[in-house]
């Protein structure tokens, strides 16, 4: 009789059986439209076991992947090492050989700004509103570290919104891309940067570390990951450690990210009114983001003679590089033989470090 | 008079779509490469025929590098 009362079926609530729905939509998401699979793969198995009736799984101080969750995320080491890798996969090259594209990086994050204003407005608490107005960002990592840290009970919500939005670049941002330019506007061809030397990108992580960390304390957890990643791609000496850190050790990290991510995400913290707000909330910011991106562009141009193809602010978001893709076929729409990609290329490896910044400041602020 | 194909990217040749002696319409795809897993078509600058190919499918290139010569009549 005990193994029988003992079996999960006789436990099955309504609000399960919708959260296995959505886990079961995220599952067949990454595999049938490959939506950020790496990720939705293992967030959407780790709903159906979280929301899997008496298995103990995320038992505080018991739970397999509470230990999981409890380690890698809520101590902050999994996204960490996430950026170890990003940064030994980035070619700061892009962004060197145009350094004023650093600042369409910047404007890209107006839309998390207002969205936190707006999301206060509405009577979400401080932290609140900037976890889930750093979605505009598109930044997994980032979002997940920073709610980890101001508001773990919107963890899964705010994750799988930033990494739903990432997928989501090229449908999401062309419209506003084609709304806020022109044909003629789209058509214009860059003229190519300088050349970087291999000496500029070695001793690019170290100084861009030193000054970030100086300037924003709190982002040092991410950065200083990030500009080590890109130390061991750019010296040169240590092959083996830039591959470690950019495939298996990103791999790993992936793996329990995203199933703890997802085991956060239980029938009762997840089914309720405000979490549609915050997906809300956080495609807005990421518009918001987008748009902002291309009209900084547009105003740089009015100063400037050497023009700058406004569809290049729109990879300001941090979505590497989906973003920059994205840029590279409008444009191609509108001009087949203009190349946009590594122009695009330098916005969006700003606009990582731009989304960092960010939540750095709302750390040191809240 | 000949016209080079310039990589307007660093990227990886994925694949050649003409050969050597081929006659080329200005914008015509002649090649794609690939850089950041996505594929960008090369298109011709002239009209001409296909003299010579200098890179081979799966070849990393610089940007500016040549890739192949078109001699247009």
């Amino acid at each position: 009789m005990a193994f029988i009362e003992n079996m999960g079926v006789f436990s099955i609530t309504p609000g399960l059986v919708m959260m296995w729905f959505i886990g079961l939509v995220l599952i067949y998401l990454a595999i049938t439209k490959q939506y950020e699979p790496l990720l939705l793969l293992p967030i959407g198995f780790g709903i159906l076991l979280a929301n899997l009736p008496l298995t103990q799984l995320m038992d505080p101080g018991e739970g397999l992947i509470w230990r999981f969750y409890h380690h890698g995320i809520e101590w902050r080491i999994l996204p960490p090492l996430i950026f170890l890798g990003l940064g030994a996969l980035t070619d700061f090259g892009p962004l060197l050989s145009q350094p004023r594209l650093i600042f369409l990086g910047a404007g890209a994050q107006v839309g998390v700004y207002l969205t936190f204003f707006l999301a206060f407005g509405m009577g979400f608490s401080l932290e609140d509103a900037a976890t889930i107005s750093i979605i505009g960002g598109a930044d997994g990592p980032t979002t997940i570290f920073l709610a980890a840290h101001l508001a773990p009970h919107l963890l899964g919500a705010c994750a799988v919104a930033a990494y739903s939005y990432m997928a989501l670049v090229p449908i999401i941002q062309p419209p506003i891309m084609r709304l806020l330019t022109t044909e003629s506007e789209r058509k214009i061809r860059m003229d190519k940067g300088r050349k970087v030397s291999s000496r500029e990108k070695l001793l690019f992580p170290i100084t861009a570390a030193m000054v970030i960390i100086l300037m924003v304390p709190a982002s040092a957890p991410l950065v200083s990951m990030f500009m080590l990643g890109n130390l061991f791609r750019e010296s040169g000496v240590v092959e083996r450690l830039t591959d470690a850190a950019q495939n298996s050790l990103m791999n790993i990290a992936t793996i329990f990210l995203g199933i703890s991510v997802g085991a956060t995400m239980t029938a009762d913290s997840f089914l309720r009114t405000d979490v549609i707000l915050i997906f809300l909330l956080g495609l807005l910011a990421f518009m918001i983001s987008t748009a902002s991106g291309i009209l900084l562009a547009k105003l740089i141009n009015v100063f400037t003679t050497n023009k700058i193809n406004p569809l290049v602010g729109a990879a300001g978001v941090s979505a590497v590089p989906m973003a920059a893709r994205v840029v590279q076929k409008i444009g191609a729409a509108a001009d087949k033989k203009n190349y946009l990609l590594m122009f695009a290329m330098g916005p969006n490896i700003a606009g990582v470090i731009g989304t960092v910044i960010a939540a750095g400041i709302f750390l040191t602020m809240l | 008079m000949k016209e080079d194909v310039l990589a307007p990217l660093s990227g990886t040749i994925w694949k050649i779509t003409v050969a050597v002696d081929e006659i080329v319409e200005e914008d015509d795809e002649v090649l794609i490469l690939e850089a950041l897993k996505m594929e960008t078509p090369i298109y011709a600058p002239c009209d001409g025929r296909v003299k010579e190919i200098q890179v081979k499918e799966g070849d990393a290139v610089e940007e500016d590098q040549v890739l192949m010569s078109i001699e247009s009549e």
